[in-house]
């Protein structure tokens, strides 16, 4: 065990524990919050992996951007002040069934498959260089289409979301 | 198992978030947790394509994927936001069952 080792379990547990919370708290506001640990975990999983540009990009737009446009969405939709924010859940057992088979599936299929591991790993460098080279190169029209898609996606959620005018009668 | 750390214990962390995305989208009643749970899904799967852009010797193509996948993720998640608002005016609600109509 090796101090790698080590990192990679505290941030493993760190993911899953966190996300368990999230699916299993009954309070919408303790399950925000455990998603913000669930990212930061997942981005310290991506560091472990030879993915700096992709770990910060992570912290910047999960949780800088998402988590909170997911609180607003919580705070705007629930009478936090007025009325208790639990939220119900449905179909508990047929779900934990499913969840369970469908869990024990994959990691049997992962345990079992023999993924063909390259021998000698490539050591770790600095992604980031390389990955704006990919991106004006190689990936460029996925790239143009990635910021049309975001364009049409702010001004679609603006004009979804802006409040409707009460019709005067 | 506690030995030296592979891309099978990348994949068993990133297979049980999955499952416990898709408890999250399947069980809870309120939309924003729904989104949630869809978010831990693509977590999972760029955990996915990273830990195989790694060990699988595939430089650096899973990681300019996952890049995307985070710029979707960015994109769906405000519209569906809007879409949540939009119907939390209209039906005053955010309860998935309740809603069982396009118009009120």
């Amino acid at each position: 065990m090796s101090l790698y080792d080590y990192t990679f379990y505290a941030f493993a547990a760190i993911t899953l524990v966190s996300a368990g919370i999230v699916v299993f708290s009954r309070n919408i506001i303790y399950s925000a919050f455990s998603l913000l640990f669930t990212f930061f975990g997942v981005a310290g999983l991506y560091v472990l992996l030879n993915a700096d540009f992709l770990a910060v990009t992570q912290l910047l737009i999960y949780v800088g951007g998402i988590l909170i446009l997911l609180l607003f969405g919580v705070m705007l939709t629930n009478k936090v002040v007025s009325v208790d924010i639990k939220t119900g859940t449905l179909q508990t057992v047929p779900a934990t069934i499913l969840i369970s088979i469908t869990a024990g599936t994959l990691c049997g299929i992962f345990y079992v498959t023999d993924w063909r591991v390259v021998t000698s790993l490539p050591e770790m460098n600095t992604t980031t260089y390389k990955l704006g080279e990919m991106l004006m190169t190689s990936y460029l029209l996925p790239f143009e289409i990635a910021s049309v898609v975001l364009l049409v996606a702010l001004i679609g959620a603006a004009i979804i979301a802006r409040k409707e005018k009460v019709a005067t009668k | 198992m506690l030995t030296s750390v592979t891309l099978t214990h990348y994949l068993i962390v990133s297979g049980i978030l999955f499952s416990l995305g898709i408890f999250g989208v399947i069980t809870r009643r309120n939309a924003i947790l729904v989104l949630m749970g869809i978010e831990l899904i693509l977590n999972s799967a760029n955990i996915n394509f990273i830990a195989f852009s790694r060990y699988g010797g595939m430089n650096l193509d899973g990681q300019a994927v996952a890049i995307f996948v985070i710029i979707l993720a960015a994109a769906e998640a405000a519209v569906a936001l809007a879409i949540v608002l939009n119907i939390y005016q209209r039906f005053n609600t955010v309860n998935v069952d309740d809603i069982s109509r396009m118009k009120e």
